[in-house]
């Protein structure tokens, strides 16, 4: 038989890594969301004071040597606050990212696989959901079950399902379009295993680029609803409740409300730019044009 | 002039292995305006053709002639808008994919493109065997090894991915799965097309000698007349969604009928015309001269 030669020589290794351009955003990103997952993660074994601790001596105090960042109006220090209070951030974000993802990416493959008229039915009560605010759900959520940490971050996870369902979608039709899905269903591959084998696989990096989005999202909203009070309930440190609180002696003590702040734009800084960072790495169309 | 349209009788008590009767695939266009429904694209006109068993079938035409969306067709992969198929004397056509077993065992195809063929986050071992886990075949690693070294690939291959390997080697791991379940037809669409001129010989000859030595019976479709000709013994031609002319090889290449035939054969360069200082296009517009009917055809088409 002439197999010929051509076919024998493999190469050893493939550099795939393109040579020294350095991708900021991802390190940056990676840097600051690092610096908020450290801060939690210290929190659990070590707060400079216990963050429940009422002290009526040490009230509206600057910063100090004793307390780095100064005190609330109830003397509680503010930085062992503010440590606890990252725990909140990222426990919103991961469970309402993962509640988005969890729904929205089995809707989103239905919908980019299903006969054309069920497609059109979903994609269209999809859209009217993706135009439904987070935040109005979720303040709706608090008046009927009552303003907690959970109910904040179910509504923040429900209200984002739309938002990976369509992602999900175009990944989809991508990969359903391409001749690799025809030669598998040519080889007898029934839809569901063209779902789990071919498609999941190749819209992931999709995925990741818009979970990392959207924890900055949710990191937000639920800041924004602590603030409103439809959020984490007091005493329970949350950055965004540590900003109302803050809000209320803004004129005694502006530096109150400086520490929170800073502490939600780092962590929404930092998903954000984690995102942005992931996209140029891993979408292979952004690849070509660097 | 006879153009044949009519498939050729099946010779003496050897059925077709593949029936097809009076295919038609029209392709729903945008609508662009609000009161009349756009003219669909006739991509297949009716075309019927025999394909029996050991047979080496070729379809030419040129991009836009409906010799992929007949491979796809033929393939299961896509449905028809009106005309039958039949594989085995059993009926293909709107059967539902879960009855379509004893097709998908039996008919596998070899794509164009071997890069967006091959699922780039498969390793080749997994792209090589889907069809053996997707029909449930035991022995699946034993097979592997024969396959990779049926199409000349080394046994360590089988740990890599599909972006590590050139078009050619790529294209020898297509052609490895479609072997897999030990098919009886091998559909290849233009699949020396994406390849380096280099190399198409090399995987042009793979595939020939991979039908005769598992017995296959090709179904070749390509726009390049010189590629069929190589490795078919029939060859229809098509021309707008119609077959044109059938017959032998031989016949079709070397007294061609139709003059859409003769046209594609005057695109063939070679090297006694090259040397008579005659270029494709010159030749292209000999035939059409010959042939004065040809564009008049046409004509009446649109």
């Amino acid at each position: 038989m002439s197999a010929a030669t051509e076919a024998i020589v493999l190469p050893d290794s493939v550099d795939v890594v393109e040579p020294g351009r350095a991708n900021w955003s991802l390190r940056v990103g990676g840097v600051l969301v690092g610096l908020v997952v450290v801060v939690a993660l210290v929190s659990f074994v070590w707060t400079p004071w216990d963050p429940y601790l009422v002290d009526g001596t040490n009230r509206l105090m600057g910063p100090s040597s004793s307390h780095w960042l100064g005190t609330d109006q109830f003397g509680r220090d503010v930085l062992s606050r503010l440590m606890v209070g990252a725990r909140t951030t990222l426990y919103v974000g991961i469970v309402a990212v993962s509640l988005a993802a969890v729904g929205g990416i089995p809707l989103g493959i239905v919908m980019g696989m299903a006969p054309r008229w069920l497609q059109t039915v979903l994609v269209r009560a999809n859209d009217l959901l993706l135009a439904f605010p987070a935040l109005l759900l979720a303040i709706m959520f608090g008046a009927v079950f009552g303003a907690s940490t959970t109910t904040a971050m179910v509504a923040i996870g429900i209200a984002t399902i739309p938002v990976f369902a369509r992602i999900t979608r175009s990944g989809t039709l991508q990969v359903m379009s391409t001749e690799y899905v025809l030669a598998a269903r040519a080889g007898g591959r029934s839809a569901p295993a063209v779902a789990v084998r071919h498609v999941l696989p190749n819209v992931t990096s999709l995925l990741l680029v818009q979970a990392s989005v959207s924890f900055a999202i949710a990191a937000l909203a639920e800041a924004a609803l602590s603030f409103l009070g439809f959020g984490t309930a007091p005493p329970i440190p949350s950055w965004g409740r540590m900003l109302n609180e803050a809000y209320s002696v803004l004129a005694v003590s502006p530096l109150q409300a400086l520490w929170p702040g800073l502490a939600i734009a780092t962590a929404v800084l930092g998903f954000n730019l984690l995102g942005d960072g992931l996209r140029d790495r891993l979408d292979p169309r952004l690849a070509d044009a660097r | 002039m006879t153009t044949s349209t009519t498939p050729t009788p099946p010779d003496g008590d050897q059925p077709a292995l593949l029936e097809v009767r009076d295919l038609v695939r029209d392709f729903p266009r945008p609508r662009s305006s609000l009161l009349r429904a756009p003219e669909p694209v006739h991509a297949l006109r009716g075309v019927s053709l025999d394909v029996r068993a050991g047979q080496r079938f070729g379809i030419v035409g040129e991009s836009g002639s409906g010799k992929s969306t007949l491979l796809r067709l033929l393939a299961a992969l896509d449905r028809p808008t009106s005309g039958t198929i039949r594989f085995r004397g059993r009926e293909v056509t709107g059967v539902p994919e879960r009855r379509l077993g004893f097709l998908r065992e039996d008919l596998q195809v070899v794509f164009q493109d071997p890069m967006g063929s091959l699922d780039p986050r498969m390793k080749v071992r997994d792209i090589v065997t889907e069809p053996l886990v997707a029909q449930g075949h035991p022995d699946r690693l034993g097979r592997l090894d024969e396959l990779l070294e049926a199409v000349g690939l080394p046994a360590r291959a089988a740990d890599r991915y599909p972006h590590q390997f050139s078009g050619g080697q790529r294209q020898r791991i297509a052609i490895a799965r479609a072997l897999s379940t030990r098919p009886a037809v091998l559909l290849a669409d233009e699949p020396v097309s994406a390849l380096d001129v280099s190399v198409r010989a090399q995987v042009l000859n793979l595939l020939a000698d991979l039908v005769d030595e598992f017995d296959l019976t090709l179904v070749f479709v390509s726009h390049d007349l010189s590629v069929v000709r190589r490795v078919c013994d029939t060859i229809a031609v098509m021309q707008e969604g119609e077959i044109v002319e059938q017959g032998p090889a031989d016949r079709v290449t070397t007294r061609p009928e139709h003059p859409y035939t003769r046209q594609l054969l005057g695109a063939v360069p070679s090297l006694e015309r090259a040397l008579a200082g005659q270029d494709a296009a010159g030749l292209a517009a000999a035939a059409g001269a010959a042939a004065p009917g040809a564009d008049a055809d046409r004509e009446v088409r649109r």
